[in-house]
């Protein structure tokens, strides 16, 4: 098994040699705030938007055409390059966080509610996919989790009729359940077999996906009348609540949301079960030696991971979509691997990074229909960030930081 | 498996898959109905007539065939012999057999014999570059989950080297290129940097999407002619061979890449195991430090075989363009990179079990699309199941025993 650390950052500055000495406080909350892991995770996505901006740029017709005579006239092309790229970023920003040209508040203020709406689903998966990573388990299956979670859920949603609330609660119920059975395949057969959890979790993916196109070919599934692969529509009592009323698609999904960081907050720090996730995570046989079994970590960890993701298909399900269909996990499950590994496996940076990773979803949707950059610079940006911040070394030779072991060092000359 | 504890867990599968095979394609369906195959193609040297064969009783003696099959196994493992790999392979040509027949009885179509294979080899070419990047990189100690962005890029470049030279054979060329670029970054990042491996094979296949589908939402599709129609290989008929029933047109007339395909496979399997090339890098991916010990640059070595197995997958994605004849679309591998691991996986790491594999992977992708024409009493989305589903079997050890490189994965640290 490959040891999985996210973050080596945190590890070297909790480093004893680094805190012997204490040049001053100043000196030494500098230092802090340009070597740690914050600075770095800033700077990993101002280098992934330039990069971005790169790729904007070149794709532009009016750049193309005053780089044909960009020495004659280098400011043509300066002057179209930012008007190809501060377009594109402006927009991207006012889909996902404000809208300038509103003409109300509350149509001002949709796109920060959209961007909350679409991070729903990626924080749910995000803190599966962090607790998995804090055990050293590489679960990459999130997106086959959602869509069992959604594929229960949804049932339970459309199929049983129940008195409000408690058919809100039994399809919740549902999707976790459905979610955990998925991952937990894989968790049995890592524990049982030792069966490699990435190339399981992928397989599982894609059988998930025909599995949700092959219940969707069936009667019990499909509309009333209709045979397309879409679902009736979710029964009123199974709805997640709308949270600003019917003007908005933000629903009560996002504070669940809330709730499961701060459970898995409480779950991973301070918890047993999470001190022996943790535990087996660090040294696997360190943890069996203290008597703690791997095995049926393995096995808890992917059922927990299962069904958070499943209630992110629930908060699609339920909430954002209200009906199932093929495309119910869009491709939120990849995305919160990324999110897992922006927020450093951590509660409240995987929120942060879900919020992040909406907002680049919502804003880049917005992008599109405004200025015809295709969302597709979104994933560049995405995966320049992750690929960054995975490579704290390459981001201080980016922008010449010092390297915090090396500054400690002359720290301690000082 | 000479001493120890004998395992019936093979044969009990055979048996089992056997007796399902002979209910459900050979008692329960009804009698009196026929099943036609269809051998022949126009330009063979003799022509073999289409034969009409009893569905039921056909089916029947099949599957009792592979029954008696499992029936040996059971006796060899009682015995402690071990037999090769003839037996899974009729065993399972017994259960196919069986299930063709039953798939095709009764219809207005025959089952095209020649025409499966041909295309099951077509469409396992993709997967057979693949899954023998992933053996490159994975005996030199690198793990390869960025195969479908190899294949991605290779698509990609391959249809506009090709499109802008007018030439299939330069895009062929290019294709490699853009692969093993994607293989430098993997080995970049896994080597400089020491990201985990699955972290930045998973990042870049989001990278690759993100940069090919920009490009073709905005240059591609802006300017089709110059930079997306790229033209077709042509097919090469060997003269004479071409024209042997059944084999000619399966082997004999593909096109260039194919009979490429066969000669990467014969000279990785003879280099991989018989030379001192092959012997040095599975001394790095099995114990690097014994490796570096006698002098094998660890690191270099990594580097070398992660940017040719990248180049290799590179040049099996130029099947999605200029060898299938068709323009660059968004996300046009569709997970092949996925499965092409887990053919990796099935045939045990080494390139001759690649083939194997991909073939077998290719003829059910086939399989699905010939019954689809025919009309098959199987939902399609279960028949595209099947590969991930044996999979998972396979590396849950169902299958047999799997032993990946011992040191894949983990960054060497002098």
């Amino acid at each position: 098994m490959p040891g999985v650390t996210p973050d080596p950052q945190s590890a070297r500055l909790e480093d004893p040699a680094a805190e012997t000495v204490a040049p001053g406080r100043g000196a030494q909350l500098l230092r802090e705030i340009t070597t740690g892991n914050a600075m770095i995770s800033v700077l990993a996505v101002v280098a992934a938007l330039f990069l971005g901006a790169v790729l904007i740029g070149a794709a532009d017709p009016k750049v193309q055409n005053a780089a044909t005579y960009l020495f004659a006239r280098p400011g043509d092309f300066g002057s179209a390059l930012w008007g190809a790229v501060s377009n594109a970023y402006s927009a991207l920003f006012q889909g996902a966080v404000y809208d300038f040209d509103a003409q109300t508040f509350a149509r001002a203020i949709r796109p920060l509610t959209e961007t909350m709406t679409m991070s729903v689903p990626l924080i749910f998966a995000g803190l599966g996919l962090a607790i998995g990573f804090r055990a050293g388990l590489f679960n990459i299956g999130a997106q086959g989790q959602i869509i069992l979670g959604a594929i229960f859920g949804g049932y339970i949603g459309f199929a049983w009729h129940l008195p409000i609330g408690l058919h809100l609660l039994l399809a919740l119920i549902g999707a976790m359940l459905g979610g955990a059975i998925w991952a937990s395949i894989a968790g049995v057969l890592k524990a049982r077999t030792g069966a490699h959890e990435v190339i399981v979790t992928i397989m599982l993916n894609n059988i998930a996906l025909y599995l949700v196109a092959y219940l969707l070919s069936l009667k019990a599934f499909q509309r009333p009348g209709s045979v397309n692969p879409i679902s009736p529509f979710i029964d009123k009592n199974a709805e997640l609540p709308l949270l600003l009323g019917s003007g908005f698609r933000l629903h009560a999904g996002f504070l669940l949301a809330l709730v499961a960081a701060v459970g898995v907050w409480w779950l991973m720090s301070r918890s047993t079960l999470g001190f022996t996730f943790r535990a087996v995570g660090a040294n696997p046989h360190a943890a069996r030696t203290a008597g703690m079994s791997v095995e049926r970590t393995y096995i808890w960890v992917m059922g927990i991971a299962g069904a958070l993701a499943g209630l992110g298909g629930a908060a699609q399900v339920l909430g954002t979509e209200r009906v199932l269909t093929g495309g119910v996990a869009a491709s939120f499950g990849f995305d919160a691997i990324t999110v897992a590994l922006l927020g450093r496996s951590k509660p409240l940076g995987t929120v942060l990074a879900g919020l992040l990773f909406g907002a680049l979803r919502a804003g880049g949707f917005a992008m599109q229909a405004r200025t015809g950059t295709p969302i597709d610079v979104v994933l560049v940006v995405q995966s320049l960030i992750v690929l960054l911040i995975a490579a704290p070394p390459l981001v201080r030779s980016i922008f010449r930081l010092p390297d915090p072991a090396r500054a400690a060092l002359t720290g301690a000359r000082a | 498996m000479t001493a120890g504890k004998v395992s019936y867990r093979a044969p009990i599968a055979y048996a089992a898959i056997g007796l399902l095979s002979l209910i459900g394609f050979g008692l329960i369906p009804p009698s009196g109905r026929h099943t036609t195959f269809a051998i022949s193609t126009p330009k063979d040297l003799f022509t073999i007539e289409p034969f009409t064969v009893p569905s039921k009783s056909t089916a029947i003696v099949f599957s009792l065939v592979a029954l008696a099959l499992a029936a040996l196994a059971f006796w060899a493992a009682r015995k402690r012999i071990r037999l090769g790999v003839w037996l899974p392979s009729v065993f399972g040509l017994c259960v196919l057999l069986a299930f063709l027949t039953w798939s095709a009885a009764d219809k207005a179509n025959s089952m095209p014999v020649t025409g499966l294979l041909q295309g099951s080899l077509f469409l396992a070419v993709p997967l057979v570059f693949g899954s023998l990047a992933g053996v490159l990189c994975e005996h030199s100690g690198i793990i390869d989950i960025a195969i479908e962005g190899q294949l991605l890029a290779g698509a990609f470049l391959a249809a506009v080297v090709a499109t802008m030279s007018h030439n299939p054979y330069a895009g062929l060329i290019a294709a490699p290129i853009a692969g093993a670029l994607v293989g430098l970054l993997l080995v970049l990042f896994a080597v400089k940097y020491r990201v985990d491996q699955i972290i930045v094979g998973v990042v870049l296949n989001v990278l690759v999407v993100g940069v090919t589908s920009y490009l073709f939402s905005t240059v591609l599709t802006a300017h089709r002619e110059t930079w997306n129609t790229p033209p077709k290989l042509p097919v090469l008929e060997i003269p004479f061979l071409s024209r042997i029933p059944v084999l000619g047109p399966v082997l004999f007339r593909q096109t260039i890449i194919v009979y490429l395909m066969f000669a990467v496979v014969i000279v990785l399997q003879v280099m991989l195991f018989r030379s001192r090339w092959g012997l040095r890098m599975r001394a790095v991916g099995e114990h690097p430090k014994a490796a570096d010990t006698v002098g094998i640059k660890v690191n270099r070595t990594r580097l070398r075989n992660t940017v040719l197995g990248g180049a290799i997958a590179g040049l099996g994605g130029a099947f999605f363009t200029v060898a299938a004849g068709l323009a660059f679309g968004k996300e046009m591998t569709g997970g092949k990179g996925f499965i092409a691991l887990a053919a990796m996986i099935l045939g045990r790491w080494s390139p001759k079990g690649a083939l194997l594999a991909a073939l077998l992977f290719g003829f059910a992708d086939n399989l699905q699309v010939v019954l689809g024409i025919i009309g098959t009493p199987v939902p399609s989305q279960l028949m595209l199941m099947t590969p991930y589903l044996a999979t998972i079997f396979a590396v849950a050890g169902l299958v047999g025993r799997n032993r990946p490189p011992a040191s894949e994965g983990i960054p060497y640290v002098k």
